[in-house]
C-alpha cells in the first residue's frame, strides 16, 4: 500500500497561493480557517523561499497521539483523519501539530472552539459518513481520494511545485530535479513529519 | 594586559573555528552548482536543515490575514506529544497512585488518630460559616476540576475501553466545559481561603517547637501549635502556590493566542498538568488527614465546632486565646458562637 505524503519543492514555489484558493473552494471550508497556506521565508533577502504548507499527515502523526477523545487516525494510505462527531475541540493536536494544521471554526475563548477541521488530503472524512456522501462533504469537503484523485491543490499546482502522492515517488521526482539543476533547499517539513528527509 | 591577550587569543581561536566551519560547508554548497556553470543561484539559498538547526521554529511572512499561520514548522509539537504521553501518563500515575498507597500504609501503621484524653461533650467554634463557605466552594470546585481534567489525561485509557468512543466523547465534551467554567469558582473560593486563613498561617516560632516535638505523630510528646500548626500551614502555602499557577496557567489556556503564541501555551499546559497532579497528590493527603486520619478532625470544616479535648490536643495555644478572649466577653466556652 503506498503511503501518501505531500512534498513542497520550496525552490519552485511562486507564492501564488493558488493551492489555497483551490483547497478552500474544493472544500468549502468555512470562513476563517485555511487549511493550506504558503508561507514565505526570508522574504525580500536574498535566499527568499516560499513553502506551502498543510497537515503533513505525519508518521507516527502527534495530533493523533495527545487527542484526549482518540478521534484522529491514519488510514491504511497513511492519511491522517479524524471525526467531528467525536472532536471535543480541546486544543490539543493544535499544540501538538508541528505545521501549525488543526484550526477551530470559533474564536475559541472559554474553551468554546467548535471541531476541529483540518486538511484531509481531500479524502473526505473519518466519521461515520459514507464515502463520497453529501454529509460527508458538509462536514469534511471533497472526498476525491475516494475517486481514485489527489489532492486538489497538488493537482491544479501551476509550477508543480507542490507533489502529492506516494511518498517515494514524490521523492523521486524531487530527487531528479535537484539533481537536474543542481540546487534545492530541501524537503521542507520531512524530517519532523517523517522522520526522515531527501538525500540527494 | 594578560586577560586583554586571553581574550584575543580566544576571539582568534574562534574565528579559526569558524572559518574552518564555513570551509568544510562549502563542498555541499559547490555540489549544487548548475551543471551549465551559470551564475549558482544557490549561493544563498535558504535550506529547511540549516534554518531548523538555528531557530526553535520557522516562522515567515503570510499573505491571509491569519497571521499565527505565519509559523512553518515547530517540531516542539513533537516534544509536547512526548510529555503528554509518555512522562505525564507515568508520572501522573506514579504520583497519585503512589500518594494513595502511602496513606494506606499510614492507615494501616499509625491507624487512625484518637483524641486521646477522650472527648470532652464541649464544643469550641473552630471554623465560621463563611470560612466553611470558602473552604467547600474550593474543595467541591477542586474535585471536579480534578476529575475532569484527569479525564482529559487519562480517561483514553481508563473510561473510554469501558463505555465506547460515542458516550466517551460526549462525557469528555461535557467535561471540558464543566472544567472550563468551575475554574471561576475555584478561583473565587481560592481568593477567599488565601484573605482569611493568611493571617494564621503567617510561620511562628513555635511552629519549630512543634516540628521538633514530631508533629504530634509520636506518642507522649506534645507538639504545641496555634490556630493551625506547621503541616496546615505547609497545606496552605502549597495550595496557595499550586492553585495560583494552576489558575494563571488555566485562564493562558482558556484564551487562546491572549499574550501566547503556540510555544508558550505548550508550556502553559505541561505546567498546568505537572502542578495539577501535585496539587492532586498534596490534597489527597489534606483529605486523608482531615477524614479518616484523625478523629474529631472533620466537624471542624463539617458543623464548624470541634470538641475541646481534641482542639486542646492539636492546638492547645489557639485554644488558650479563644478562652481568654471569650473570657473577656463573659461568653461561657461552651457556647456555639453563631
Amino acid at each position: 500500500m503506498a503511503r501518501m505524503k505531500f512534498l513542497c519543492d520550496a525552490d519552485r514555489c511562486i507564492d501564488c497561493n493558488a493551492c489555497v484558493t483551490a483547497c478552500k473552494n474544493e472544500n468549502e471550508v468555512p470562513w476563517g480557517i485555511n487549511r493550506r497556506r504558503v508561507v514565505t521565508i526570508n522574504d525580500g533577502k536574498p535566499g527568499e523561499r516560499s513553502v506551502s504548507m498543510a497537515c503533513m499527515h505525519c508518521t507516527d502523526a502527534p495530533c493523533a497521539a495527545v487527542c484526549p477523545v482518540t478521534c484522529i487516525y491514519p488510514t491504511e494510505d497513511g492519511i491522517v483523519l479524524h471525526s467531528k462527531d467525536l472532536c471535543i475541540g480541546c486544543g490539543y493536536c493544535f499544540y501538538a501539530c508541528p505545521f501549525g494544521a488543526p484550526q477551530y471554526p470559533r474564536a475559541g475563548n472559554f474553551g468554546s472552539r467548535g471541531k476541529m477541521d483540518k486538511c484531509t488530503y481531500c479524502a473526505g472524512g473519518g466519521g461515520a459518513e459514507a464515502s463520497g456522501s453529501a454529509e460527508e462533504f458538509e462536514k469534511y469537503g471533497s472526498n476525491r481520494f475516494g475517486e481514485g484523485k489527489l489532492p486538489l491543490c497538488a493537482e491544479m499546482c501551476s509550477t508543480k511545485s507542490l507533489l502529492a502522492g506516494d511518498g517515494d515517488i514524490i521523492a523521486q521526482i524531487y530527487k531528479e530535479r535537484v539533481l537536474k539543476r543542481g540546487y534545492g533547499s530541501g524537503a521542507w517539513g520531512w524530517m519532523t513529519a517523517y522522520h526522515e528527509g531527501i538525500e540527494v | 594586559m594578560i586577560v586583554m591577550t586571553f581574550l584575543a587569543q580566544i576571539r582568534l581561536v574562534t574565528c579559526a573555528m569558524m572559518l574552518l566551519g564555513i570551509v568544510a560547508s562549502s563542498p555541499a554548497i559547490a555540489q549544487k552548482l548548475g551543471p551549465d556553470g551559470a551564475p549558482n543561484p544557490t549561493a544563498s539559498v535558504t535550506s529547511e536543515r540549516t534554518l531548523l538547526q538555528q531557530v526553535p521554529r520557522v516562522e515567515g511572512r503570510i499573505d491571509i490575514p491569519d497571521t499565527k499561520a505565519a509559523v512553518l514548522i515547530q517540531p516542539a509539537g513533537r516534544t509536547w506529544d512526548y510529555f503528554h504521553e509518555v512522562l505525564l501518563h507515568w508520572g501522573g500515575a506514579i504520583v497519585i497512585l503512589g500518594m494513595i498507597v502511602v496513606l494506606g500504609a499510614a492507615y494501616l501503621i499509625m491507624g487512625r488518630l484518637r483524641v486521646t484524653a477522650g472527648r470532652s461533650g464541649q464544643k469550641i467554634v473552630r471554623f465560621k460559616a463563611f470560612e466553611r463557605f470558602a473552604h467547600w466552594l474550593t474543595a467541591v470546585s477542586f474535585v471536579i476540576l480534578g476529575v475532569t481534567g484527569l479525564n482529559i489525561t487519562f480517561g483514553k485509557i481508563l473510561l473510554l475501553p469501558i463505555v465506547g468512543p460515542d458516550a466517551f466523547s460526549d462525557i469528555s465534551q461535557v467535561a471540558k466545559y464543566v472544567h472550563n467554567f468551575t475554574s471561576f469558582s475555584f478561583v473565587a473560593g481560592l481568593v477567599f481561603i488565601i484573605a482569611i486563613f493568611f493571617k494564621d498561617n503567617i510561620p511562628e516560632k513555635v511552629d519549630l517547637d512543634w516540628i521538633k516535638q514530631g508533629g504530634g505523630f509520636i506518642k507522649n510528646k506534645h507538639a504545641p501549635a496555634g490556630r493551625f500548626n506547621p503541616g496546615e500551614k505547609l497545606v496552605y502555602w502549597l495550595s496557595l502556590a499550586a492553585g495560583v499557577t494552576v489558575s494563571i496557567s488555566g485562564f493562558l489556556l482558556l484564551f487562546p493566542f491572549f499574550e501566547t503564541n503556540i510555544a508558550e501555551m505548550q508550556l502553559a499546559q505541561v505546567v498546568h498538568a505537572v502542578v495539577a497532579v501535585l496539587f492532586i497528590a498534596l490534597i489527597l493527603g489534606h483529605i486523608y488527614i482531615g477524614t479518616l486520619g484523625m478523629e474529631g478532625a472533620f466537624e471542624a470544616m463539617g458543623t464548624g465546632e470541634v470538641d475541646l479535648n481534641w482542639a486542646k490536643e492539636h492546638h492547645d495555644l489557639w485554644v488558650a486565646r479563644e478562652l481568654a478572649s471569650e473570657g473577656r466577653q463573659g461568653r461561657p466556652s461552651a457556647t456555639p458562637a453563631e
